[in-house]
């Protein structure tokens, strides 16, 4: 039940969007809801929606595994349809007591829904395309920048790659430790929830104390390896910059571009 | 006789439907009767995990079922609940799950579950800690402080306390010290010579296989490759060795002896064994 849990898990793969450079990949997410959230009408929404359509279809990625994805936000989603949907003015299409839906509304519901989808599906592809590790690489080299004002850059993202990294570890931990107190009669599903609870100490406990062994042996495991922070520190993946990551940010620039024209003329 | 246990066509599948599916254990027919001593070998990965875990209903067959005393323990949540005191499971490293303040209320939490009266929850407690040789000084202290061999002990006592039909091991001696090894596998068979229970012991050690065990089930690749006594399992020594597991000491060198054409027959596999065939072999070789 806990492995189901998906935090923009990567899916393995070796599609083009798997091989282009983690940075490239960046800068092509801030491009893309750049796009979205300048595209206004029919036109430019049908042309995301081709984009989106496009960059799936590159990436391989099931489509099953996005809509999964999607699941957590759905209430989101439906909420803001309903917001947009009750109190939009306009004219109004159907009279529910109070509540009026307008033509207005609902086009704008349609809108949101789409953008919220497209917002999330696009986010989704670079975690699902991008290994945990890449992704702060690159994280780190753009905001590189920042380490002249001071700003730990190195130490934040090897703090996000070590969280990302045991995610996975603690998640089979807790499944272990349910098991183990399962075996012995702990209930976790039923009772009251101040019972539910109460039956989670046993979970709770071995997992912070191993949580905490575990962040220990890292430490010791790092310092003696010299580990002494970002000063002269080397990559055993280096990232590479090639022609078509080049290619790629163009034709998302283009995007981009296309969309200001399309708003330009109102599409 | 029903037998305690009995697995049909056991198939499990993991992650089913994602790009990590994975079958863990698949066709798997079984049958262990009550009071037996089995070990359960098998290399990483081979589904041996997996399998226990279906024994007391944690996992869920992906198709097939597990009978406990004749009855299938899925067929309600209440009969699932039950097997888990029936069928005591403790897991590899299970001194990671010790949560309570004292050694006294971990090992009470089982029979506590089992909503036993205070008196006979007591009673348990004592029983589990004589049987796993803990000192009775050693229940009021915090079980965190205490070395690891002694952690584990708690932990099998935990198991114990519920006073399970049959009791089931994955690997209880993995990094313990010799000492620590040899103590947890008699503390194993003295339960088992006073209470008759069944018990199943997940183990990579072939010697200790070879040693306490009265049948050995081998899994390979999700499957069961070698089902018999130890002297049959251990027949098959080069098919072992093929599937990348050992034999125990005692049959590689008698293997090593009969290939440099010392006449040993084939069931050895205990030290004893192995010296009483010699000592045969020497005399009638001298007595030529």
């Amino acid at each position: 039940m806990l492995r189901d849990i998906t935090l923009g898990q990567y899916f393995p793969g070796d599609s083009i969007a798997h091989r282009l450079d983690a940075r490239c990949k960046l800068i092509l997410v801030v491009l893309y809801i750049a796009a979205l959230f300048t595209a206004v009408n029919y036109g430019s929404y049908a042309f995301m929606i081709v984009v989106t359509g496009a960059m799936i279809a590159v990436s391989q990625i099931p489509l099953r595994a996005i809509v999964r994805g999607l699941k957590p936000v759905l209430v989101i989603v439906i909420l803001t349809a309903l917001l947009n949907m009750f109190f939009t003015q306009g004219t109004p299409v159907v009279k529910l007591g109070a509540l009026t839906i307008t033509r207005e509304g609902l086009i704008r519901a349609a809108f949101m829904v789409l953008r919220i989808t497209m917002l999330i599906a696009g986010t989704f592809l670079l975690t699902y395309t991008t290994s945990p590790i890449a992704l702060t690489d690159g994280m780190e080299i753009l905001f590189g920048p920042l380490k002249k004002i001071r700003v730990p850059v190195h130490e934040m993202a090897m703090m996000m790659s070590m969280a990302l990294r045991f995610i996975p570890t603690l998640i089979e931990e807790t499944d272990k430790i349910m098991s183990a107190q399962k075996a012995r009669g702990a209930d976790f599903d039923t009772g009251s929830l101040i019972q539910r609870a109460k039956a989670l100490l046993p979970l709770l406990v071995p997992l912070f104390v191993s949580a905490f062994r575990r962040a220990d042996e890292l430490a010791t495991a790092m310092e003696s390896r010299c580990y002494h922070g970002d000063e002269g520190r080397t990559r055993m993946k280096q990232l590479h910059w090639a022609a078509r990551d080049t290619l790629a940010i163009l034709l998302g620039a283009a995007v981009f571009a296309a969309v200001l024209v399309m708003k330009h003329f109102g599409l | 006789m029903t037998p305690i246990v009995r697995a049909e066509e056991l198939r499990h599948v993991y992650s089913a439907g994602t790009p990590f599916e994975k079958v863990a254990i698949d066709h798997i027919n079984l049958d262990i009767e009550a009071g037996q001593l089995i070990g359960i070998i098998g290399h990483t990965g081979s589904g041996k995990s997996t399998f226990i875990q279906h024994l007391n209903g944690l996992l869920r067959p992906t198709s097939g079922a597990v009978y406990f005393e004749g009855g299938d323990i899925a067929r309600s949540k209440e009969a699932t609940r039950d097997v888990r005191f029936q069928v005591g499971l403790v897991f590899q490293y299970p001194e990671y799950q010790l949560f309570e303040e004292t050694v006294y209320r971990d090992i009470a939490f089982g029979p506590k579950n089992m909503k036993l009266p205070e008196a006979e929850v007591d009673a348990r407690v004592w029983e589990a800690a004589r049987f796993v040789g803990l000192s009775e000084d050693l229940l009021e202290r915090s079980p965190l402080e205490l070395s690891g061999g002694q952690k584990r002990r708690i932990a099998i006592a935990g198991v114990i306390a519920m006073r399970p039909k049959m009791l089931v091991l994955d690997e209880p001696t993995a990094g313990l010290d010799p000492a620590g090894c040899r103590e947890i596998l008699r503390n194993i068979t003295d339960y088992r010579r006073e209470t008759g229970s069944t018990i199943l012991l997940v183990t990579h050690s072939m010697d200790d296989a070879a040693r306490i065990a009265d049948r050995l089930v081998v899994f390979h690749n999700g499957g069961v490759a070698f089902d018999g006594t130890p002297a049959e399992v251990f027949s098959h020594t080069q098919a072992l060795l093929e599937i990348g597991l050992d034999v125990p000491q005692a049959a590689q060198i008698a293997q090593a002896l009969r290939d440099r054409g010392v006449a040993l027959p084939d069931a050895i596999y205990t030290p004893e064994q192995l010296r009483d065939a010699v000592l045969a072999a020497w005399k009638g070789a001298g007595a030529c």
